[in-house]
C-alpha cells in the first residue's frame, strides 16, 4: 500500500503552524535578520503550542507524535525563516533528542520538560576550528579529576551557543582510541570554565545564532556524561539522522518559498511587451523548478516516514539531506534570476533565501559527506 | 456556566468571493475556514470558562456537514463540543430562516451566555445575533470591548461611533463581540490532537424541533431581485508599489496636478 496523505491532524497542524508563522514569526524576521540574532522569545511561544515536543513522550511534556507531524512543522517553519528553523531544530533535534535517547532518566526529568516547554535553550557541539567532517578528529579533551571530568578545548560554528542554557560537547576521554573514545557531555552555560568568546556573521540564516565557545578548565561531574564514558559518540552521530531528515524538509521548503516568489514574479513583471511568464525559458524554469521541489519533499518524507515506523534509513536520510540541499541551491538560484535586478535587492525575500540555501550543503554533514555515506550505505 | 458560541464556515479569507448569478446566491466553492471574527468569541467563551474554573463552551452551526472541517478548529483551541445542523432544506437560509433554526439549538441547550462574532466574513450581515435574542427574548449587546461576567449579569462595554456605552444586562444573554476585544489563541497541538475525539453531533432540522417551513428558501424573507457592480466613485488610480516607489509616484501625481 502506498499513500500520500498526511492526517486531518497533521492537515490541522500544518494550517496552524501556517498562521502562527504568518501573524507571529514573519513580523520578526526583519529585524533579527539585520540584527543577526535569533528571537529567543519564539522559543516560548513555541513551547506553548506544543511545537518543540512533537517527538517526546507526554510524560517529559512532549506530544507523542511521529518524525512525519515534527517535518510538517519544520516545513511551514522553514518556509518563511530558514534562520529560526535552524535554532529551533539545533535545540529539538540536537540537543534535546539526544538527551532523550541516551540520557540517565535523571537527566531527562532535568532537561526534557523546560526543554520541550521552551523555558531553556540548548545546544550541540561537536564542530572545532580544525575539524568538521572529520569528527573523530576532534581535539577536545575531557580529563578524569575528582570523580568528575575536566574539560579542555574549543568549538566552532556552533548554533544556539550565545543564547544556550546546556550544550553538549563532545570531548575526547581516551585520546588513545581515535573516534571511539569520545565523550559526551551536558553542560550548563554556568559552569565555570565554558565561555563564548565570538557572535559569528554569516552569509544566510542570520536569524540563528552562531558561535565559538572555549572550554577552559571546565569542571564538570560525572553526572553530565551523556551516553556513559565514550559511549555516546556513535550515538550521537546516530541522533543526527533524525536531523537529517529534518534538513531534507528545511531545505524543501526554503526551495518552494523561492519558488512561489518567482512564480508570483513572474506573471507580474512584463518584458518586451508581455509577463515574462509567457516566455517559454522562464516558463521552463519555473516548471523545473517545480518538478525538482516535489521530488525533494517526496525523498524527504519518504526518509521520514522511514524514521517513523522504525525501518532503517541511514542512506534515505542522507539523500533526503544531499538532495534537498542541491534543489534549494538550483532553485533559490533560479528564483533570484528570474527576478533580474530585483533579486539582487534584499527589499525581494529571493535573495535572502538564496544565501540562506548555501548552508544545505554544509551544516550537519556536508554533501560531500552524505555522499560517503550514502556510498557507504551501497556497500562501496 | 454554559457557554454557547455560534460559528460559521465561510470562504477561506485569501478567496476571491462572487455570487453566483444563476443561484443569485453567494458562489461558496473552494478552500473553507471558520469566520474570523468568531474565533474572538471562541476566545471570550474559553477565557470566561478558564476564569470561572468550569463551565461547557458548546459551538452551534448550520451548515454543509463538510463544516465540521472547520469547527475542529475552535475545538482544537478548547471547545468542549459542537453542535451542527444540517439539512437539505435548510439551504439558502436567509437572516430570518437561519435566527429560527439556531434559536432552537439554543433553547434546547439552556446556555447561560451566547456569544457571536461581530459579523460573517462573507455575507457581513451582522444582524443575525439580533435576530436570535429576539426570538429566544433574551437582552442583546453588540460590538462588545470589554466583557466582565459575574453574579449573573454581564457589565459590557460596546464601542460606537462616538466614544462607548457601558450596558448591564441580566443572564442568559446574546452577545456579539467586537474583534477588539481579545487575541485569539492558537489552537496547541495537544488541543489538535483531543478535538477530533470531542463530541460532535450533526442533526437534522426536525432534531433539534426546527419547522421546515421556517427554515432554507422557504422560511426565508429576503429575495435577491438583481446583482451589479459596486457603481464606479469616478477616475480612480492605482499606483501599484514596486520596491517602495509607490509614494513617489502618488507625490508626483499631486505635483503635477499643483496640491503641493
Ligand atoms: C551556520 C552554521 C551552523 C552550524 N551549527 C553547528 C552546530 O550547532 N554544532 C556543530 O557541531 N557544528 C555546527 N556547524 C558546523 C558544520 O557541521 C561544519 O561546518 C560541517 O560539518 C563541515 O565541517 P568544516 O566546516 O570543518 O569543513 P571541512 O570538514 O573542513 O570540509 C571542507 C570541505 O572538504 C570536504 N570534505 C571533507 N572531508 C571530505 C572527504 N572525506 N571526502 C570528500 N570531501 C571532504 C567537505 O565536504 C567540504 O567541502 C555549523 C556550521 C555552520 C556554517
Amino acid at each position: 500500500m502506498l499513500s500520500y496523505a498526511f492526517t486531518e491532524e497533521q492537515e490541522d497542524l500544518r494550517q496552524m503552524v501556517r498562521e502562527f508563522a504568518q501573524s507571529e514569526v514573519v513580523p520578526l524576521i526583519e529585524e533579527a535578520e539585520a540584527e543577526e540574532k535569533f528571537p529567543v522569545q519564539l522559543i516560548p511561544m513555541l513551547g506553548e503550542l506544543g511545537l518543540l515536543g512533537i517527538v517526546f513522550p507526554e510524560e517529559y511534556g512532549g506530544i507523542g507524535l511521529d518524525k512525519i507531524t515534527e517535518c510538517i512543522f519544520v516545513e511551514e517553519m522553514a518556509k518563511v525563516s530558514a534562520g529560526m528553523t535552524a535554532s529551533v531544530n539545533a535545540h529539538a533535534d540536537l540537543a534535546a533528542f539526544p538527551i532523550y535517547k541516551f540520557g540517565t532518566e535523571e537527566q531527562k526529568s532535568k532537561y526534557l520538560p523546560p526543554s520541550i516547554a521552551g523555558e531553556i535553550i540548548g545546544a550541540y557541539a561537536i564542530t572545532e576550528p580544525n575539524t568538521g567532517s572529520d569528527a573523530a578528529g576532534l581535539a577536545s579533551r575531557a580529563e578524569k579529576k575528582n570523580g568528575g571530568y575536566v574539560i579542555n578545548g574549543r568549538k566552532n560554528f556552533i548554533t544556539n551557543g550565545t543564547i544556550c542554557d546546556y550544550c553538549l560537547v563532545a570531548a575526547y576521554t581516551d585520546k588513545e582510541n581515535r573516534g571511539e573514545g569520545i565523550s559526551v557531555f551536558i553542560v550548563d552555560r554556568d559552569t565555570p570554565g565554558f565561555e563564548v568568546t565570538r557572535k559569528l556573521q554569516k552569509m544566510g540564516h542570520r536569524a540563528s545564532d552562531t558561535a565559538e565557545l572555549v572550554f577552559e578548565n571546565c569542571e564538570v561531574g560525572e553526572e553530565t556524561l551523556l551516553g556513559g564514558e565514550e559511549g555516546a559518540f556513535g550515538a550521537l552521530m546516530e541522533a543526527l539522522i533524525t536531523g537529517r531528515v529534518s534538513h531534507g524538509v528545511k531545505s524543501a521548503a526554503i526551495a518552494e518559498a523561492a519558488f512561489e516568489e518567482a512564480l508570483k514574479y513572474a506573471k507580474e513583471r512584463e518584458a518586451f511587451g508581455r509577463p515574462l511568464s509567457k516566455f517559454q525559458a522562464i516558463r521552463f524554469k519555473l516548471a523545473d523548478m517545480a518538478t525538482r521541489i516535489e521530488a525533494a519533499k517526496a525523498l524527504a518524507y519518504k526518509a521520514a516516514w522511514l524514521y517513523s515506523t522504525g525501518q532503517p534509513c541511514v542512506k534515505e536520510a542522507s539523500m533526503a539531506k544531499y538532495f534537498s540541499a542541491e534543489v534549494a541551491d538550483y532553485v533559490t538560484r533560479e528564483a533570484v534570476q528570474i527576478h533580474g535586478g530585483y533579486g539582487y535587492i534584499n527589499e525581494y525575500p529571493v535573495e535572502r533565501y538564496y544565501r540562506d540555501a548555501k548552508l544545505a550543503s554544509i551544516t550537519e554533514g556536508t554533501s560531500e559527506i552524505q555522499q560517503l555515506i550514502i556510498g557507504r550505505e551501497l556497500g562501496l | 456556566m454554559k457557554i454557547a458560541v455560534c460559528v460559521k464556515e465561510v470562504p477561506d479569507a485569501g478567496a476571491e468571493r462572487r455570487i453566483d448569478p444563476g443561484t443569485m446566491r453567494l458562489d461558496r466553492s473552494g478552500d473553507r475556514a471558520l469566520n474570523a471574527y468568531d474565533l474572538n468569541a471562541v476566545e471570550e467563551a474559553l477565557s470566561l470558562k478558564e476564569a470561572a474554573g468550569d463551565g461547557e463552551v458548546v459551538l452551534i452551526s448550520m451548515g454543509k456537514e463538510k463544516a465540521l472541517d472547520s469547527m475542529r478548529k475552535a475545538l482544537a483551541m478548547g471547545a468542549d463540543r459542537a453542535v451542527l445542523v444540517t439539512d437539505e432544506a435548510a439551504a439558502g437560509s436567509d437572516l430570518v430562516a437561519t435566527s429560527h433554526v439556531l434559536s432552537k439549538v439554543i433553547a434546547k441547550e439552556e446556555a447561560d451566555l451566547v456569544l457571536f462574532g461581530q459579523q460573517a466574513a462573507d455575507s457581513a450581515g451582522a444582524v443575525l445575533w439580533a435576530a436570535v435574542a429576539d426570538r429566544l427574548q433574551m437582552p442583546v449587546v453588540s460590538q462588545i470591548s470589554e466583557l466582565e461576567v459575574a453574579g449573573g449579569k454581564i457589565t459590557a462595554r460596546r464601542q460606537t461611533e462616538n466614544g462607548y456605552d457601558r450596558i448591564e444586562a441580566p443572564l442568559p444573554a446574546v452577545l456579539a463581540v467586537a474583534d477588539s476585544l481579545n487575541e485569539p489563541r492558537y489552537p496547541s497541538l495537544k488541543g489538535i490532537m483531543a478535538a477530533k475525539k470531542k463530541p460532535q453531533d450533526v442533526l437534522s432540522l426536525a432534531d433539534v424541533g426546527a419547522d421546515a417551513g421556517s427554515a432554507g428558501s422557504a422560511g426565508s424573507r429576503t429575495t435577491v431581485k438583481a446583482l451589479a457592480d459596486p457603481p464606479s466613485s469616478g477616475d480612480t488610480i492605482m499606483i501599484e508599489d514596486e520596491g517602495g516607489s509607490s509614494a513617489e509616484k502618488i507625490l508626483e501625481f499631486l505635483v503635477e496636478r499643483k496640491f503641493v
